[in-house]
C-alpha cells in the first residue's frame, strides 16, 4: 500500500444518502410534525451526543476494534459529573471529572488491548461491566438532578445564535477531520486496519497509535457526556445504556467496513443523521421504543447485507 | 508441580482444568472462613442451582469459542424464549408446547445467527451484536411491558424441583456435561469443531467442512439458550422482557474463567463446569457478606478481564 492510497480511501457513500433521503420523506408524508422547523432542530441537537461517539467510533473499528463500553462509560461520567459538581460546587471541576474518567477508561481499553493483543469486543464487554458497576455504585443505583450551576445551559443554551450542542458536534468534526486526514496519526490509524506490518517497517509505533485511538473514544465519551448531563441536568447510572449500539449503527450505516482501514468520516455524520432521523420519526409515530432498538439493528444487518452482496471485500469471520 | 503433571501423565488442558479445580477449593475456604452460612447445604444446593443455569447457557456458548467464534446473542434470545414459552404455555394449559415454544425459539435464533456469520460471511461478534438487539427489541414489544406469571408445577419442577434431595437443574447440568463432552471427546463432529477453532485454514485443507461446523456451533448454542431459558423460566414462575440480561456477561466469563480460549482451538466443558461454580461462588460469597447487588457487574467485567488477559498471557508465554 503505497501512501498516496493510504491517505485518500476512495469510499463510495453506499446508499446512506438515498437511505437517508428516503426516511426523511417518509416520515414526512407519515409521521404527523416531522418536517416542522423545530422538530428538524431537535432531530440535529439529539444526533449531536450520538455523533460525539460515533466519530472516535469510526476510528475505532477502521482500526480493526470496536468499543462495546462508550454507553456505559457515558452513564458513568454523567454520574462522575454530577456527584463532583455537587460535591464541590464547582461545575468546572465536574466537567473536568468526567472527561478524566472517559479518558481514563479509553486509554484501560487501549492498554489491555494494545498490551495484551485482547479480542477488543471482549476487553470493552468486561469494561461495559466495570463502568455500569462504578456508575451503579458512584451514583448508589439512582439519579440526580438539579446540579445547577448553568449545566442545563450545555444543553439548551446558544452562542452566537447557534445551539451550543452543535459547536460541540462541529468542533469534533473539525477535530476527526484533521486527526484522519491531515496527521500522521491518521496514516496511523488506516494503518492499523489495513496493514500493521507495514506500519512496523515505516517506525510507526503500533502500540502507542492503538492505545491513542481507544483513548480519543474515552476523551469524547466524556465530552458527550456534558451534552448529556446538561440535558438531563444531572446524571444517572443507566442513561445512555445501549448508546454504543446505536454509535456503531451509524457507523455500519454510513459505510465504515468491520474489515479495517476503510472508512469516511462524512460517512458516519450521514449515519448518524439516519439513525437521528429513524429514532426522531419513529418516535413521532408512536412506535414503542423497543421496536425502534429492533428498526436499528434490522438497519445494520441490512447495511451488511447489502455490502456483502455488492461483494465488498470482508474478512473471513474470525 | 510440573513433575506430578508429568506422572500422572495429564495433558496440558487437565492440567488447566485441575488448577482452576484448586483456585475454586481455595476462595470456596476464604468465603466460608469470611462467611458460616456458605457451607451449608441448603447454600451449596442453591449454588449449585444458580451455576446450572449459567452452566447450561455457557456450554453452547464453549463450542462457539472453540471454533473460533463469539456469540453476544445469548442473553437476549433466553428472555425472548423464555417469554414465548411463557405466553405458549399460557394459552394452551400445556408445559409441552410451552417447552417446544421455548426450544424452538432458541435453535431460530441460533440459525440465523449461524447463517449470517457463514453465509453473509459478518464477524461472528458484529453479527451476534446485532441479532442481541433486534431480539432485544421484539421482546419488549411482545411483551409490552407486562408480565406472565404462574405456571403448572410439573413445568416449575424444571427449575425449582428435587430430585432425590438434589435441584432438578443440576442433573441436567450433569447430562450436558456428559453428553457433549462425549461429543466433544469421541465423535468425528467434535473433533472437527476443534480442528476449525485451531486453524481454519489447515481445517479445510485436510477436508473438514468448516463452514457447517460453524453453522452447527451456532444453532447448537441457540439451542443450549432456548433450553436454559425453560429452567430460568420455571426457576422465576414469571416471564419479562428485561430477564436474562445479566446472563450473557455471565456465561462469557464462566467460560474464560474455565480456560477456554478465546482465540478457538482450546478449552472444554469440564473446564466450563468449573468456570460455573467459580463466578457463582463469586457471587454468591458477595450476596453472603451483604455486599450490594450493584458491584456485581463490575465484579463480573473485572473477572472477564482479568481471565482474557491471563488467556493471552499464557499463549504468548508458550509461543515464546
Amino acid at each position: 500500500m503505497t501512501e498516496a492510497t493510504a491517505r485518500k480511501p476512495r469510499i463510495p457513500i453506499p446508499g446512506v444518502a438515498w437511505l437517508l433521503i428516503a426516511l426523511v420523506a417518509g416520515f414526512s408524508i407519515g409521521a404527523p410534525g416531522f418536517a416542522s422547523g423545530a422538530n428538524v432542530s431537535n432531530i440535529t441537537q439529539q444526533a449531536t451526543v450520538l455523533l460525539l461517539l460515533a466519530l472516535p467510533m469510526t476510528l475505532i473499528i477502521m482500526a480493526e476494534g470496536l468499543d462495546l463500553s462508550m454507553g456505559a462509560s457515558l452513564s458513568l461520567c454523567t454520574v462522575v459529573l454530577a456527584a463532583t459538581s455537587l460535591a464541590t460546587g464547582s461545575l468546572a471541576l465536574g466537567i473536568a471529572a468526567a472527561i478524566v474518567t472517559g479518558t481514563l477508561i479509553g486509554v484501560l481499553n487501549g492498554a489491555l488491548i494494545a498490551w495484551l493483543d485482547l479480542p477488543p469486543f471482549v476487553v470493552t464487554l468486561g469494561t461495559l461491566g466495570v463502568a455500569q458497576g462504578l456508575a451503579l455504585l458512584v451514583a448508589e443505583g439512582r439519579g440526580t438532578t438539579g446540579v445547577g450551576g448553568g449545566l442545563s445551559s450545555l444543553w439548551t443554551g446558544t452562542v452566537l445564535g447557534l445551539p451550543i450542542p452543535l459547536l460541540f458536534a462541529v468542533g469534533a468534526w473539525a477535530v476527526f477531520h484533521v486527526l484522519l486526514h491531515h496527521t500522521r496519526f491518521g496514516v496511523a490509524v488506516i494503518g492499523l486496519g489495513g496493514n500493521r506490518e507495514a506500519l512496523r517497517l515505516a517506525a510507526m509505533p503500533v502500540r502507542g497509535s492503538l492505545i491513542a485511538v481507544y483513548a480519543l473514544g474515552g476523551f469524547f465519551v466524556g465530552v458527550a457526556a456534558l451534552l448529556l448531563a446538561g440535558r438531563l441536568d444531572g446524571g444517572h447510572p443507566t442513561a445512555a445504556i445501549g448508546t454504543e449500539f446505536d454509535a456503531i449503527a451509524a457507523v455500519a450505516v454510513g459505510g465504515t467496513l468491520f474489515e479495517g482501514g476503510k472508512g469516511s468520516l462524512g460517512g458516519t455524520v450521514l449515519g448518524v443523521l439516519t439513525v437521528g432521523v429513524m429514532r426522531n420519526g419513529m418516535n413521532l409515530m408512536s412506535m414503542p421504543s423497543s421496536l425502534q432498538v429492533a428498526a436499528v439493528g434490522g438497519v445494520v444487518i441490512a447495511a451488511l447485507l447489502i455490502d456483502a452482496v455488492r461483494g465488498t471485500p470482508r474478512a473471513e469471520p474470525a | 508441580m510440573n513433575a506430578v503433571a508429568t506422572n500422572l501423565s495429564l495433558t496440558p488442558e487437565q492440567r488447566a482444568v485441575l488448577s482452576r479445580v484448586l483456585v475454586l477449593i481455595l476462595l470456596g475456604a476464604g468465603i466460608a472462613f469470611a462467611s458460616s452460612t456458605f457451607l451449608n447445604t441448603g447454600n451449596l444446593l442453591n449454588l449449585l442451582r444458580q451455576a446450572s443455569l449459567i452452566f447450561l447457557l455457557a456450554s453452547g456458548l464453549t463450542l462457539v469459542v472453540l471454533c473460533g467464534g463469539l456469540d453476544l446473542s445469548i442473553g437476549a434470545n433466553v428472555a425472548l424464549s423464555a417469554c414465548l414459552a411463557a405466553t405458549a404455555m399460557k394459552a394452551t394449559g400445556s408445559p409441552l408446547v410451552g417447552c417446544a415454544a421455548g426450544a424452538a425459539c432458541g435453535l431460530a435464533v441460533g440459525t440465523v445467527n449461524g447463517l449470517l456469520v457463514t453465509r453473509v460471511r459478518i464477524p461472528p461478534f458484529i453479527a451476534t451484536y446485532g441479532t442481541l438487539w433486534i431480539i432485544h427489541g421484539v421482546t419488549y414489544w411482545y411483551m409490552a411491558g407486562e408480565s406472565v406469571h404462574g405456571f403448572p408445577p410439573a413445568f416449575r419442577a424444571l427449575g425449582s424441583g428435587y430430585w432425590l434431595g438434589v435441584p432438578v437443574p443440576v442433573y441436567l447440568m450433569g447430562i450436558v456435561l456428559v453428553l457433549g463432552t462425549f461429543f466433544l471427546q469421541y465423535t468425528a463432529w467434535g473433533q472437527e469443531i476443534y480442528a476449525t477453532g485451531a486453524n481454519t485454514e489447515a481445517a479445510a485443507l485436510s477436508g473438514v467442512p468448516v463452514l457447517q461446523r460453524r453453522l452447527l456451533v451456532y444453532v447448537l448454542s441457540g439451542g443450549m439458550a432456548g433450553l436454559a431459558s425453560l429452567v430460568f423460566l420455571a426457576r422465576l414462575n414469571s416471564a419479562e422482557g428485561d430477564m436474562g440480561e445479566a446472563l450473557t456477561l455471565q456465561a462469557i466469563g464462566a467460560v474464560l474463567i474455565g480456560g477456554t480460549s478465546l482465540f478457538g482451538g482450546s478449552g472444554s466443558l469440564t473446564g466450563t463446569l468449573v468456570g460455573a461454580l467459580i463466578l457463582t461462588a463469586v457471587l454468591n460469597g458477595m450476596n453472603l457478606l451483604g455486599i450490594s447487588a450493584n458491584w456485581q457487574p463490575l465484579i463480573t467485567g473485572l473477572i472477564v478481564i482479568a481471565s482474557v488477559g491471563a488467556d493471552a498471557l499464557s499463549r504468548r508465554r508458550r509461543s515464546d
